[in-house]
């Protein structure tokens, strides 16, 4: 049996107590009103004059001189004026649902109609710059709490999913780590439960991630309308507490499975798990996918990619493997996983590395089956992200794919703890990266920063999920005995 | 000077595998083995060092890595760079996604076939070589262990026929 050490314990509290510092601290400095944004905006406005002299915004304007110089020569340039044109006059819905280049856009429009505009229009102008403003930084604390809730909730669920693999494939080498999968997929409950009510605070309008819960953005946006049948609050909650609810069925199913299974006298109990494993992976990657546009894609209603469930759905998956990988290697260090050995650990690792380039293959094959046809709609998708998140939307490939298939490429360094306990953390920082990428572009836009709020739910959600997963870990002998294929998978080696 | 080898042949790979451990624990020396599929652990149980062929093919996936880039830099940005389909083509970067595939492929290309070429060149394998095999039924159902005879040859003889084999030749090679 594991014990729980004391001093993991207290560090688990601390992180979860240091979170919510930093979260309350993002809350608390968040502005409230439109004046407070206009201060802002001065004291950001008083920094910039320092080095650019007259010019507010630099990058736009070069923007259009490069425009005026060379029409419609470079890749992003081009798009953003066909954007600007594209997006009807007056339809300030729109515009404020795609968040994305409405700086640009303004900065654009100034530039070209400052002559024969009237000053009216131009404050008001201004007054709908800043309350888009207001808007972004009230919703950059909700942002942060969701993307690392929704990270690690979907973290575990991804190891669940390689649980359930594992047992439907019969995986002859996995057993000895089946009661690691299950106390990280333990977290699933708690983390499902901090998701769900975030995605009821939606509904009930107490952040604005999902820009299509504002009835009055819909009433003037008509692709808005035409979604409605899917993307309203009542069907999208039921849809979120199904899903949730059919993985931790299949969670606590399993679970009581496999503990009974130590006591069986036959093979039962293995029997039901192998079918309901089977059952639930057909339920998962339905659900997986119709989850991915909730939660995530919703956030640019606007936008959609066919195989985003697939991309998400490789993120987390990845994620999950990683996790179990690191807790194993913290078992073993502490020497609670007796039959666990190197050969355990390189396969995980090369389930790392093979995952990390499947995540890889799908957001390259997203980012350039996109960025080759550069239709408007779509693109303005990574328009937003290359130009606002450029080193947070380059380095999470450097993280994700670089830098694994680099060093996790060798054989001998897959055996390797300290090897595979540092890609893990990199793996794990740059997934999280990954989820940042998707959801603040559309919440936040230029206005991101991995400051006190992100990285306070960073650690509440980190230590969360330390004290559920080793608090499960606790409940049940570290080695399920009579899985029928556990003599193989103590014996593995390769 | 005679060159002596004895031939031990196996009908089994467990047997072959504890009579590579005993010959290896009395020091003599193994030539070669034959065998009619690969036996799991035999290098490992010879001391045979570990291949270096991955170390290879990594190394040919950057060469081919650095002639799709340089080939296609050179064709498409520096040589004639052609506004296609709006395209890009100012500099490598920003017309990169649509090389990716390319370069993709060459990598591979030239990681799987120039490892294959190395694997033929350093194990000698070529259409119209002649067979190297000293018993036919090594491709089949037998296993061959040829170690090198020095001194009592008679003395050896005796210690392969105890471990386990179902022949011991002695045979003179040139």
């Amino acid at each position: 049996m594991y014990t729980f050490s004391s001093r993991l314990k207290t560090f688990s509290l601390v992180l979860i107590v240091l979170g919510i510092l930093g979260i309350g601290y993002s809350f608390l400095t968040a502005p409230k009103t439109i004046e407070d944004v206009e201060k802002i905006l001065k004291e950001e406005e008083a920094a910039h004059g320092g080095h650019h002299g007259a010019a507010a915004h630099p990058d736009a304007e070069a923007t259009v001189h490069d425009a005026e110089l060379t029409p419609g020569e470079g890749g992003h340039q081009h798009t953003t004026q066909e954007l600007h044109e594209t997006v009807p006059q007056g339809d300030h819905a729109v515009e404020h649902a795609i968040h994305d280049d409405r700086g640009h856009m303004e900065n654009l429009e100034k530039h070209v109609t400052a002559s024969h505009d009237a000053e009216a229009a131009h404050a008001d102008e201004h007054h709908e710059h800043l309350e888009h403003v207001l808007h972004q930084l009230q919703n950059k604390p909700w942002s942060a709490v969701y993307v690392a809730a929704l990270f690690f909730m979907l973290l575990s669920l991804g190891a669940l999913a390689f649980y359930a693999i594992q047992n439907a494939a019969q995986a002859g080498w996995s057993p000895v780590l089946f009661r690691v999968m299950e106390a990280i997929s333990a977290y699933l409950i708690p983390g499902s439960v901090i998701v769900f009510v975030l995605l009821v605070f939606g509904v009930l309008h107490f952040h604005h991630i999902f820009i299509w819960m504002d009835e009055e953005v819909v009433a003037n946006d008509h692709l808005l309308q035409g979604k409605t049948g899917y993307l309203n609050g009542p069907f999208f909650l039921i849809r979120a507490a199904l899903f949730m609810g059919g993985w931790i069925l299949y969670r606590q199913y399993a679970r009581k499975n496999s503990l009974l299974q130590d006591d069986a006298t036959d093979n039962t109990y293995y029997k039901k798990n192998f079918k309901a494993s089977a059952g639930f992976l057909v339920f998962f990657i339905v659900t997986e996918s119709i989850m991915s546009w909730d939660w995530i894609m919703s956030v640019d209603p606007h936008w959609y990619s066919t195989l985003f469930g697939w991309y998400v759905f490789a993120s987390f998956f990845v994620s999950g493997i990683t996790a179990i990988a690191m807790i194993t290697l913290y078992l073993k260090a502490k020497g609670y996983l007796e039959y666990v050995n190197t050969s355990h650990i390189h396969d995980l690792a090369k389930f790392m590395f093979g995952i990390s380039v499947f995540w890889t293959y799908l957001w390259f094959s997203q980012f350039m089956l996109m960025w080759y046809a550069n239709i408007p709609e779509e693109v303005t998708y990574y328009v937003t992200r290359i130009e606002e998140y450029n080193l947070p939307f380059f380095g999470m490939v450097a993280m994700n794919f670089v830098f694994p298939v680099l060093i996790l490429i060798n054989t001998d360094f897959k055996r390797l703890s300290w090897i595979v306990v540092m890609a893990g953390i990199i793996i794990l920082c740059g997934h999280y990266l990954d989820f940042y990428n998707m959801i603040m572009p559309a919440t936040v836009g230029d206005r991101w920063f991995i400051g006190a709020g992100e990285i306070g739910a960073i650690l509440l959600f980190l230590g969360l999920f330390i004290f559920v997963v080793f608090t499960a870990l606790t409940k049940a002998p570290l080695l399920a005995k009579r899985n029928p294929l556990m003599e193989e998978s103590k014996h593995f080696h390769y | 000077m005679s060159n002596k080898v004895i031939h031990v042949l196996y009908n089994d790979d467990d047997i072959l595998m504890d009579a590579v451990k005993k010959t290896r624990a009395a020091h003599h020396h193994i030539e070669e083995v034959y065998t009619p599929f690969p036996v799991h652990g035999l290098d490992k149980a010879m001391g045979l060092a570990p291949t270096r062929i991955a170390i290879a093919s990594f190394l040919y996936g950057l060469v081919g890595l650095s002639v799709a880039t340089t080939m296609m830099r050179y064709m498409m940005i520096i040589d004639w760079p052609q506004d296609i389909g709006g395209k890009p083509s100012f500099s490598y970067i920003q017309n990169m996604p649509a090389f990716v595939p390319v370069m993709f492929e060459m990598t591979v290309f030239f990681a799987a076939h120039l490892m294959v070429i190395t694997f033929y060149l350093r194990s000698k394998l070529w259409p119209f070589k002649k067979a190297e095999n000293p018993d036919v039924r090594t491709t089949d159902d037998h296993f061959l262990m040829e170690v090198a005879a020095h001194g009592d040859v008679d003395q050896l003889v005796s210690f392969f026929e105890n471990t386990g084999a179902v022949e011991v030749k002695v045979i003179e090679k040139h």
